[in-house]
């Protein structure tokens, strides 16, 4: 297998001493699409935005990330700089919020340009304008002169992934791209972000709620549950058959094109970070816990070719409630 | 476009009128001044001559009426106290005032924005807790408390500087720092706040994310922004650079608009009074509507809606 581009390492993040993230060991391979998945809080969003530094100065950050083998959490600022949006882009949630208000498309995307490409003057404009084509924004020409106020949620969020590509980086962090957005929409945008990592070689990471756009949009899939990756592994495969409960659990939430209510939608809560349990922070919700998943956390291991899993319990019968729905199935209407 | 002019101007028309009706009645409920330029012992046949004379024997809704036609001839009345046109001895005043105001708003302007500011992006550091204190005090602290405690300082015990008067250029420092030190607080916390808003905003961790030094992110992302809500304040400063040194012309005998308006008041100078009043609420109004139009050039949400109204 090739080096990864990006290895996370042991990376803990603590916000007050309350942990949001816990020893989490990911790598993202050139080229690869690599799917986050987990519920409200897991710690998908600050992982990545720790790696890239962009957390407030309260966090506390250990660990590493290396990107072509050098460690990002120590780097110097400006060669930080550098990283960020030229070899690492990320998009967020709230395409609206996350532009600026008061500047244009144009005068947005064209900083990156001139930071990360050199371009000035005339070559800014056509390549600024060759983006918003390339991400499929009608009139590109007349949208360089809009405020975001001016467009809907999925133009902006174009604009966003038309920003991410400006510096042409090697991967591009999409951290629940779609949420905002329109079902139509939704879908379009995901199509958007798969044809332009083939097109462009990039790597992506989809950070997501739903495991079954991530089966239909990645090679891989990792699975978050408060703060640590419980269970990796071949997006098809772990679709088909997860090994933990808590895997389990999201994909019998997923709606069925018969039937569109979240069926068994995992019972109680995310474990609060400042009172995590003792054992495996999914136990007292998990269905199959037994006496050893109160003792430890456990770790995460292999349990089969490219397969990893984080349970105390790695032999169970994990039989679906009902016949699981067939990621093009789930794609349809998530 | 044109409609959103009209009735911005047509809001701070119908404002002035409001503020001169309002000061027309006050007046008129508390006191006579023909008791009180005359003295209580006049003779009545002599307070009866002073009301005739200046109208006040009229029904107040005839004085009202004929006070408006006056203004739309320009004729903002006679001062009841030495005859001459009110109008004339408001200008009079004017440069007093202005020449303790206008230095006093670029100190505000000066020290406060930075100041808050530089303790937004400092949030937490000593700096930004002795801004904080600094601003509460400026706050609370009244300008006249301010003012006796420089006059304390500087004049009676250093003895740098005059403590009243309007003799030479150091009268007027006195005054300045006083006006200007209040000011800045407010500003300062208010550009405090407006920053920190802004600074936690998502566009500001995109700006971040693509590679922009925080010194970039801070001057071309999150400056413009926080401008916006913190030129409401400053509009409010520039409205109030008429009316604003009442209190510290009074402590430092210093002959502006204020004092003017302070005797004026003890006097029931009818028309001085209303002039001054006429004259700060114009100020305040035009500033106001020149921030409306700020608003326009900071912020293209509000453009869209002024050209949506329009
Ligand atoms: N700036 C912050 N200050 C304090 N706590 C934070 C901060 N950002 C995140 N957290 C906490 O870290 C934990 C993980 O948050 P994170 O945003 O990574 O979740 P997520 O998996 O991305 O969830 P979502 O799907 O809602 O985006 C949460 O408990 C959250 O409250
Ligand atoms: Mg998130």
């Amino acid at each position: 297998m090739k080096a990864p581009l990006v290895r996370i390492k042991g990376l803990n993040v603590a916000f007050d001493g309350a942990p949001a993230v816990r020893g989490v060991d990911l790598a993202v391979h050139p080229g690869e699409a690599l799917g986050l998945v987990g519920e409200s809080g897991s710690g998908k969003s600050v992982t990545w935005l720790a790696a890239l530094r962009l957390l407030p100065g309260k966090a506390a950050v250990q660990g590493r990330v290396t990107l072509d083998g050098r460690d990002l959490l120590s780097l110097p600022t400006p060669e930080m700089e550098r990283i960020r949006g030229g070899r690492i882009g990320i998009i967020f949630q709230d395409p609206s919020s996350a532009l600026n208000p008061v500047l244009t498309i144009r005068r947005q995307i064209s900083e990156v340009l001139a930071l990360h490409r050199g371009l000035s003057g005339s070559a800014i404009r056509a390549e600024a304008k060759r983006l918003l084509d390339l991400v499929g924004m009608p009139d590109a020409e007349g949208r360089l002169n809009s405020y975001p106020h001016e467009m809907s949620g999925g133009q902006n969020q174009r604009v966003m992934i038309a920003m991410a590509l400006a510096g042409q980086p090697d991967l591009l962090v999409a951290d629940e791209p779609t949420t905002a957005l329109d079902v139509t929409i939704q879908a379009q945008i995901l199509d958007l972000l798969q044809l332009i990592r083939r097109e462009m070689g990039m790597a992506l990471v989809l950070i997501s709620h739903d495991l079954g756009v991530v089966a239909e949009n990645c090679d891989r899939v990792a699975v978050m549950y408060a703060g640590r990756i419980v269970e990796s592994g071949p997006a098809a495969a772990l679709f088909d058959a997860p090994r933990h409960p808590y895997a389990r659990g999201l994909i019998d939430a997923l709606p069925t094109l018969e039937d569109t209510r979240r069926l068994a939608a995992i019972p109680g809560v995310v474990p609060d970070p400042r009172d995590m349990p003792r054992g495996c922070a999914f136990g007292p919700r998990c269905a199959h816990a037994g006496p050893e998943c109160l003792l430890d956390s456990p770790p995460l291991r292999a349990v089969a070719p490219g397969r990893r899993l984080a349970c105390a319990r790695p032999d169970l019968d994990l039989t679906p409630a009902r016949p699981t729905p067939a990621p093009h199935l789930a794609e349809v209407t998530s | 476009m044109i409609r959103f002019i009209l009735t911005r101007l047509l809001r701070a028309f119908v404002t002035i009128v409001l503020v001169v009706t309002f000061a027309f009645v006050v007046l008129r409920l508390s006191g006579d001044p023909a008791t009180i330029i005359l003295g209580p012992e006049a003779p009545p046949e002599a307070i009866a001559a002073f009301r005739a004379s200046w109208g006040l024997d009229q029904p107040v809704m005839v004085q009202y009426v004929q006070y408006f036609a006056a203004i739309f001839q320009g004729d903002l009345g006679m001062s009841m106290r030495d005859g001459r046109p009110a109008f004339d001895l408001v200008m009079e005043r004017i440069p007093a005032t202005l020449a303790l105001t206008i230095p006093a708003l670029f100190l505000k302007l000066a020290l406060g924005v930075p100041a808050g500011v530089y303790a937004a992006l400092h949030q937490g550091t000593a700096f930004d807790r002795t801004v904080m204190v600094a601003a509460v005090m400026g706050f609370a602290v009244p300008s006249f408390v301010l003012a006796l405690g420089l006059v304390l300082v500087f004049a009676v015990n250093l003895g740098w500087l005059p403590s009243g008067g309007r003799d030479t250029v150091w009268h007027a420092i006195l005054p300045i720092i006083t006006l200007g030190l209040g000011g800045a607080a407010a500003l300062a916390r208010f550009t405090r706040s407006a920053m920190l808003e802004v600074l936690g905003q998502p566009y500001i961790r995109t700006a971040s994310s693509k590679g922009l030094a925080w010194a970039v992110v801070v001057r071309s992302h999150a400056l413009p922004n926080a401008a916006i809500p913190t030129v409401t304040l400053i509009g409010f400063l520039v409205g109030s650079l008429i009316a604003g040194a009442i209190v510290v012309e009074s402590v430092f005998s210093w002959p502006g608009v204020g004092r003017l308006m302070v005797v004026a008041v003890a006097n029931r100078d009818l028309a001085v009074v209303q002039c001054i009043l006429l004259l700060v609420a114009t100020t305040m109004v035009t500033s106001n509507l020149i921030v409306d139009f700020l608003y326009g050039a900071l912020d293209p949400r509000l453009r869209h809606g002024a050209r949506a109204a329009a």
